[in-house]
């Protein structure tokens, strides 16, 4: 028992003990049910549960047949589309405004910097059901339900929030001379923005228009009510998927979308670490 | 300093401050038109959806106007003026078509009048406008007992009136009696909602963070690289699609599901536990899915609670217990409110999930208005049950902003 202290007590060493596994207790519970749908999606049968072959792991048991289903169906292929197509658009448009705004927010001297901000984050807190409600009536009313120009500010304004939170982050400490420096010297602005300021809080852009795309790409509510059969997305088509008839078609596309965030998650925290080493100066 | 400053060298800074202010503003502002535009006007709208209610005033505005001077209270029938207005005004609705609407706003009040409405409106189109203008109402009365019903007649004039409580009464589970005074319905169906919505929501909070307080402390005592690469453990589950947690306990909570297979191979059990469509499968999933919303805030608090304080507190004497109730647990309270509050606004208007995995018991608030947007196309509660809903979240938006500042959202 080296791994405790030599101080420590009979029941000292049981409490941290049960600490740890508890700790890792939780820990499994909140990766199991991730891990268990990626042996699932290999199923032959088209069942949601490990048949006896696969427990005996009989290679005859296993089948990619469902990633082949996914192919072949012209509404997956739509939807994987559509998922990127209109996660893209929005993020784009959500990075622009939210950046923007975020450089006036993060300043001390911005007025009503409270009150603002609690308005700009709203869309981040309103329940989704609520917006999507909302969204729909105003929509249609303006014939942008059921297009993708409707689906596409939707989501860019349900984006907005999390690029400004990360472009605060990134803004937090940033120093302001070197814009009033850049400006002396006879800059232009748009040039001091993307030559002074830009270098300074990429990170904190990138990781906001990756949060901002997450949220498109995981967004359904919204798309449930407005999207017609045309803007079908990967999240839409799942609901639907698990509604209706449950085919591990849908297991075969959740294991793509767990690489999909693993990837995002490497990404972001690539980023950050990235971040943390330009405010200490390293870079 | 400023006593050094003349009055113009004041107002100098003055006006370079409010320059200052603008050009920050200026920043926000396509922003703030875009969030305005694209998100608050559909709030609004929808809010005033809730209170505006013009369908009948605009199918018979003549009927309505007549009737301000009839007493619904009074018991008896409308004069019969207004009884010739109505008909005239019916046979005009029949003819353009439009009595279907004017059936369905009345059957809203009054129900089963829907068909009575219809069918009077196709008699009522045969006769002339002499004919009706003559007969003082006196046809139509006759064409069904239920005409002579003075409740009819002030349940219309009360779906008349352009600004209308009645879909919050609803939402509440209050409506008018003939009187016009509130009164409780017999059968409660909303406000037993809202309690399970914050009932359920209360439990994830607290089992949320019950889970996550061992996660957190492990993490912020153990060793920095340990603990960066299980935070990928909690982290990965935060990045990973909503519908492929939900998708992952149907296939557990199954009955022929991963769990009863392993219960059943294991011999605890001989017949598989119906668990999935119950109430228990939402706030399992649930508590999953917003397990790292608390475990976040929770651990980066705990992180910079300087852990020679509790030793002190044993140095000193202090037993185990008494030491961490009281010296490190009350540190550790900004995380848990944080997180708890956080937890807690999203579960109260979850949708999805209690969708795909609720059942009929385990149904949220939120469900219910989906029900009314898509199925009973009943807007107007839609927006009442929303809009109650909105003001809890307001509330306690509020509240975290005050307490946590807005601000002080971290994400990842």
């Amino acid at each position: 028992m080296s791994r405790f202290p030599r101080y420590y007590t009979p029941l000292q060493k049981l409490g941290a003990l049960s600490l740890s596994s508890s700790a890792y207790m939780v820990l499994a519970f909140l990766m199991l049910p991730i891990i268990i749908i990626i042996p699932l999606s290999f199923n032959a049968e088209p069942f949601f549960t490990f048949t006896d072959g696969m427990l005996a792991l009989d290679p005859e048991a296993y089948s990619m047949k469902w990633y082949a289903e996914i192919l072949s169906d012209d509404k997956w292929i739509l939807a994987i589309q559509n998922s990127f197509f209109i996660g893209i658009c929005a993020t784009i448009i959500a990075t622009f405004f939210g950046t923007l705004a975020a450089v006036g927010m993060s300043h001390s001297d911005m007025p009503f910097q409270r009150a603002i901000m609690a308005l700009l984050l709203s869309p981040m807190i309103v329940p989704l059901i609520i917006t999507a409600a909302g969204m729909f009536f105003f929509y249609t009313q303006l014939n942008l339900a059921g297009s993708y120009l409707g689906i596409i500010i939707a989501h860019a304004v349900l984006g907005t929030p999390f690029v400004i939170i990360t472009v605060n982050a990134a803004l937090a400490g940033f120093d302001y001379s070197l814009v009033n420096a850049s400006q002396g010297l006879g800059a232009k602005p748009t040039y001091t923005f993307f030559k002074v300021v830009m270098p300074l809080i990429r990170p904190g852009v990138i990781s906001g228009a990756l949060f901002a795309f997450v949220t498109s790409f995981d967004e359904v509510v919204v798309v449930l009510f407005m999207a017609g059969p045309e803007q079908r997305t990967i999240p839409r088509q799942m609901f639907s998927g698990l509604r209706e008839q449950i085919s591990p078609t849908i297991l075969a596309v959740a294991t793509l979308l767990v690489i999909v965030s693993a990837l995002l998650l490497l990404t972001i925290e690539y980023l950050r670490s990235r971040a943390e080493r330009i405010h200490s100066g390293e870079l | 300093m400023s006593a050094h400053l003349s009055i113009e060298e004041i107002a100098h800074s003055q006006k370079q401050l409010r320059r200052k202010k603008l050009k920050l503003f200026a920043f926000t502002l396509p922003l703030l038109c875009f969030v305005t535009l694209a998100f608050l006007a559909p709030i609004a709208t929808m809010l005033y959806r809730s209170v505006y209610n013009p369908s009948v005033s605009q199918l018979i505005p003549k009927t309505l106007v007549q009737m301000e001077q009839w007493k619904t209270v009074s018991g008896k029938m409308p004069p019969a003026e207004v009884l010739t207005t109505f008909s005239l005004e019916l046979r005009e609705l029949a003819i353009s078509r439009e009595s279907g609407k004017l059936a369905e706003e009345v059957n809203r009040v009054i129900p089963g009048s829907s068909s009575l409405v219809k069918s009077s409106a196709r008699k009522i189109k045969r006769l002339s406008v002499e004919a009706l203008t003559e007969g003082q109402g006196q046809q139509l009365l006759a064409l069904h007992k239920k005409w002579n019903n003075p409740l009819l007649w002030s349940g219309i004039k009360a779906q008349g009136s352009v600004w209308t409580d009645r879909y919050y009464l609803t939402a509440t589970d209050l409506t008018r009696n003939q009187m016009g005074e509130i009164e409780s319905r017999d059968t409660q169906i909303y406000l037993k909602l809202y309690w399970r919505s914050l009932r359920i929501a209360l439990l994830i909070t607290l089992l949320t963070a019950i889970l996550a307080f061992p996660l957190a402390y492990y993490l912020a005592n153990t060793s920095a690289k340990k603990a960066n690469i299980l935070l990928v453990f909690v982290l990965l589950p935060f990045w990973t699609s909503l519908l492929v947690r939900t998708t992952s306990w149907i296939a557990l909570l199954q009955t022929n599901g991963v769990i009863n297979s392993t219960l059943q191979f294991l011999g605890i059990i001989n017949q598989p536990i119906e668990m999935l469509y119950t109430e228990f499968a939402t706030i399992i999933s649930m508590t999953h899915i917003l397990l790292p919303f608390m475990v976040l805030p929770l651990y980066s608090v705990m992180k910079s609670i300087d852990p020679s304080y509790f030793r002190a507190a044993l140095s000193l004497g202090s037993k185990p217990m008494p030491a961490f109730f009281k010296i490190y647990f009350p540190m550790t309270l900004p995380g848990l409110s944080a997180g708890a509050l956080l937890v807690f606004i999203i579960s109260i208007g979850y949708y999805i999930t209690p969708a795909l995995v609720g059942g009929t018991d385990g149904q949220m608030i939120s469900n219910i208005i989906a029900f009314h947007m898509q199925s009973s196309n009943n807007w107007e509660l839609a927006a009442a049950l929303s809009s109650l809903m909105l003001g809890v979240i307001i509330l306690l938006y509020w509240i975290y902003d005050r307490f946590v500042g807005i601000n002080n959202i971290k994400l990842g």
